[in-house]
């Protein structure tokens, strides 16, 4: 550790730090993994999935938007915190239809891998049955926004990595859900590529690259191999264009 | 386990009968599970209503009013009451019919589909009504644990039962827990 380097403490590990650097990023860099849904490296953070939540004595904040300060003591793996972590996550579940047997994301998909990761066996709560529209019209591209977690990565990458702003969230509370911005409202109409970062960055299967699904044998697809906690959500959108793009 | 085998009842509401031929799956350690357990009411036994239970197993999620019905009865009946795979866990890939009205389901399927003679939607007094959507078991009665998994494998369903016979609280390792 360079001896200009500031340092605090994650779980008993001193992680250190630049200043301007938020918790989640220095722990990242430090491959500690604390789990997020809403966090990708290099795309500014917005503390929408709240699965980063971390104690810093008795406060909960985000990991992904708190900055890290030298020598707080910061709590991740904790009973408390993966008590929450799980009821957020089931909560994601029963707000969309996360029918996994029949999605093709199934085996490469961060929810599914963090209900995994923190031993959700069931749903809990009531199921919400949302009614939202899917978008075929692209040629490429396809939506299916009862799926959708709202981590509006695919917002935030068609910002920041080609200045496309194809997507938006929009509706209030329970309304909120993923917009399109074209004329139609449609994706056939926006400027939206197959290799474009926003079409690709998705944790979930709402914003699906077409006619690729399903390539993958079971065993072999990304969480049948990795824990979540083993590989960030920037290896997992490489290893499955990978795996997406071989056979073309 | 004490000299009393459990009395085991299983049953498929809007299932598909996978989890049971996942249950099957077990292959030659049926033979072992069975030292300990015997089957009361089940698509495997020919007993028609059910009796007191130790074990309910329910696969598949409540998509008509008969569902429901057995679904009380063996929660009234049983002990611990298990909920089998995705169906009945959230509803499985037949809630994907919650999607549509009732109405435009049974009208597809009995008035405007393909190659249909007489169209005309059932409505003997024998059949049980469909629901407005398919549910979970859970949204129904309460529910003591869950096998997760379309379907759960044979592997889950030998740790659930080795936990029991043991009397400990049933906990999936992490490798058999799946959804699809």
């Amino acid at each position: 550790m360079p001896t200009d380097q500031q340092s605090f403490t994650l779980d008993n590990c001193k992680i250190p730090f630049s200043p301007g650097q938020t918790i989640m990023d220095a722990a990242l860099a430090a491959k500690t993994y604390i789990p997020h849904l809403c966090h990708f490296p290099g795309i500014s953070p917005q503390g929408n999935c709240k699965l980063c939540t971390v104690k810093i004595g008795t406060r909960q904040v985000a990991a992904c938007t708190t900055l890290a300060e030298p020598d707080i003591v910061v709590e991740s793996e904790i009973q408390e915190l993966t008590d929450a972590r799980r009821a957020l996550t089931q909560m994601l579940f029963i707000e969309g239809n996360h029918i996994c047997p029949s999605c093709e994301k199934t085996g490469n998909c961060s929810l599914q891998a963090m209900a995994y990761h923190l031993g959700m066996e069931d749903n809990h709560f009531p199921q919400f049955f949302p009614q939202r529209e899917v978008d075929a019209s692209h040629p490429q591209i396809w939506l299916d926004r009862d799926r959708c977690i709202l981590c509006s990565l695919c917002v935030r990458a068609s910002q920041e990595a080609d200045g496309k702003h194809v997507f938006a969230i929009a509706g209030r509370g329970l309304d909120a859900q993923l917009i399109v911005n074209s004329s139609s409202g449609k994706l056939a109409e926006s400027d939206l590529a197959p290799e474009d970062l926003a079409a690709r960055i998705c944790p979930v299967g709402a914003i699906l690259i077409k006619e690729v699904g399903y390539q993958t044998p079971i065993g072999q697809r990304i969480f049948d191999q990795h824990k979540i906690d083993e590989i960030g959500l920037e290896q997992v959108i490489l290893a499955h264009n990978t795996t997406a793009t071989r056979d073309e | 386990m004490n000299n009393s085998k459990l009395k085991l009842a299983t049953t498929s509401l809007a299932g598909c009968f996978g989890c049971h031929m996942s249950f099957l799956d077990m292959d030659e350690r049926l033979e072992a599970l069975l030292e300990h357990a015997s089957f009361d009411r089940s698509p495997l036994t020919d007993i028609k209503t059910i009796g007191n239970c130790d074990i309910g197993l329910i696969e598949g999620g409540v998509c008509n009013a008969e569902n429901a019905e057995v679904l009380r009865q063996f929660r009234a009946n049983c002990r611990i009451l298990v909920a089998v795979g995705a169906c009945a866990i959230n509803g499985g890939v037949p809630a994907m019919r919650n999607q549509y009205s009732l109405q435009e389901c049974l009208e597809e399927v009995y008035l405007h589909g393909t190659g249909i003679v007489n169209p005309r939607i059932p409505d003997d007094i024998e059949l049980p009504l469909l629901l407005d959507k398919v549910y979970p078991v859970g949204e129904i009665v309460k529910i003591d644990y869950y096998l997760p998994g379309c379907p759960p494998s044979a592997d889950t369903f030998l740790h659930f039962f080795e936990a029991l016979l043991q009397g400990k609280t049933p906990e999936l390792p992490r490798e058999t827990l799946h959804y699809d």
